[in-house]
């Protein structure tokens, strides 16, 4: 007759575990994984001259040294620059000389668009705080969320995040995302 | 003669606690699973900004970060520095930094590198300007400023 092996004793099994499970609840972090993404330009091509821009067609955005913000060389408030921003690359037919110019293209799946051609220049000193730098880039990626959902939602009937991939192509391609940031000085002492 | 008459004054059974290693064991798995080991101290503050147009960071294993803050330690005064990896350096360092990271991913991978920038809150941004020239000189044209989601209020 075998001999009955002896049965294992799993009492003490929990407490291992929890030793495990309390040194990988202290080791853990939740570690920040949210961002803005941003696409840098390459560097100055000294050989190739800067295109010429209408100034009808650049919103300027200057955020000075002591986080004050100036807006196409006017005081702006960091509330109403989105709305600023909708407004000025909303595209305006018939052609408004208060608004940047405006082409016509056709775009595969959504058909004849109006395309703003404006710009939205982005300067900053070089005393800036870094937050303020932030909420005006989120402020400008909201403005633009805004105006590619108001375009899905014509073209499509849904929000651009519900989009599929060839529809938001088309869709990024009639609103392009316009912001060019200048090389940062000191622009001024306030 | 009810049928659900008290027989007397048994006991109520002790809780079984036989499934309790299960229970454990499961939390234990999701925790080793989750969990992200640091690979390099902070050895600068980094308070991060907030802001509501957010995107998730993808493929965790294509992005390098570069944090730039005031040192923890105190008895290195409170100018911002620049860390990469677990030393501090300065922006003329940054291309080596690049290099080095390129070269540690595979061939195919090299162009998704994106550079994660966790940067303090109250930083100036003439230190990230530089950070930011430094970059475009390199090549590194991927970059990400790493800020939490703000609560809608």
């Amino acid at each position: 007759m075998a001999r009955k092996t002896p049965e294992f004793n799993a009492s003490s099994m929990a407490d291992i575990a929890f030793l495990l499970l309390i040194f990988f609840l202290v080791t853990t972090t939740m570690d920040v994984t949210t961002g803005i993404n941003r696409k840098l330009p390459p560097p100055p091509d000294p050989s190739i001259k800067p295109p010429d821009i209408k100034d009808r067609n650049v919103l300027n955005i200057l955020v000075s040294k002591s986080d004050r913000l100036l807006v196409n060389g006017k005081q702006g408030e960091l509330d109403m620059l989105k709305d600023e921003i909708i407004e000025f690359m909303t595209p305006h037919f018939p052609d408004d000389p208060a608004f940047p110019e405006v082409k016509e293209e056709t775009i595969d799946l959504i058909g004849t668009v109006y395309k703003s051609r404006g710009i939205i220049s982005l300067k900053n000193d070089r005393g800036t705080s870094y937050d303020m730098y932030i909420q005006v880039q989120d402020k400008i990626a909201q403005a633009f969320t805004i105006l590619k959902d108001e375009l899905s939602e014509k073209k499509f009937g849904k929000k651009y995040a519900s989009l599929n991939e060839d529809e938001a192509k088309a869709i990024n391609a009639a609103i392009p995302v316009p912001v060019s940031e200048a090389e940062p000085e000191d622009v001024g002492s306030n | 003669m009810s049928r659900f008459k008290k027989h007397g004054d048994k006991e109520t059974p002790a809780v079984s606690t036989a499934s309790l290693p299960d229970i454990i064991f499961m939390l234990l798995f999701f925790f080793m699973v989750t969990t992200v080991m640091r690979e390099t101290e902070l050895l600068v503050k980094v308070n991060p900004t907030s802001a509501k147009e957010v995107e998730k960071l993808e493929k965790k294993s294509l992005v390098s970060f570069i944090y730039i803050g005031e040192p923890v330690q105190g008895k290195l005064g409170t100018n911002t520095r620049i860390q990469l990896n677990d030393a501090f350096g300065t922006v003329d360092d940054i291309s080596d930094f690049i290099a080095i990271e390129k070269e540690a991913r595979e061939e195919a991978d090299r162009k998704f590198l994106t550079t994660s920038l966790k940067v303090d809150k109250s930083t100036k941004m003439g230190i990230v300007s530089d950070v930011k020239q430094e970059l475009r000189k390199v090549g590194a044209f991927k970059i990400n400023y790493s800020v939490t989601e703000q609560i809608e209020d």
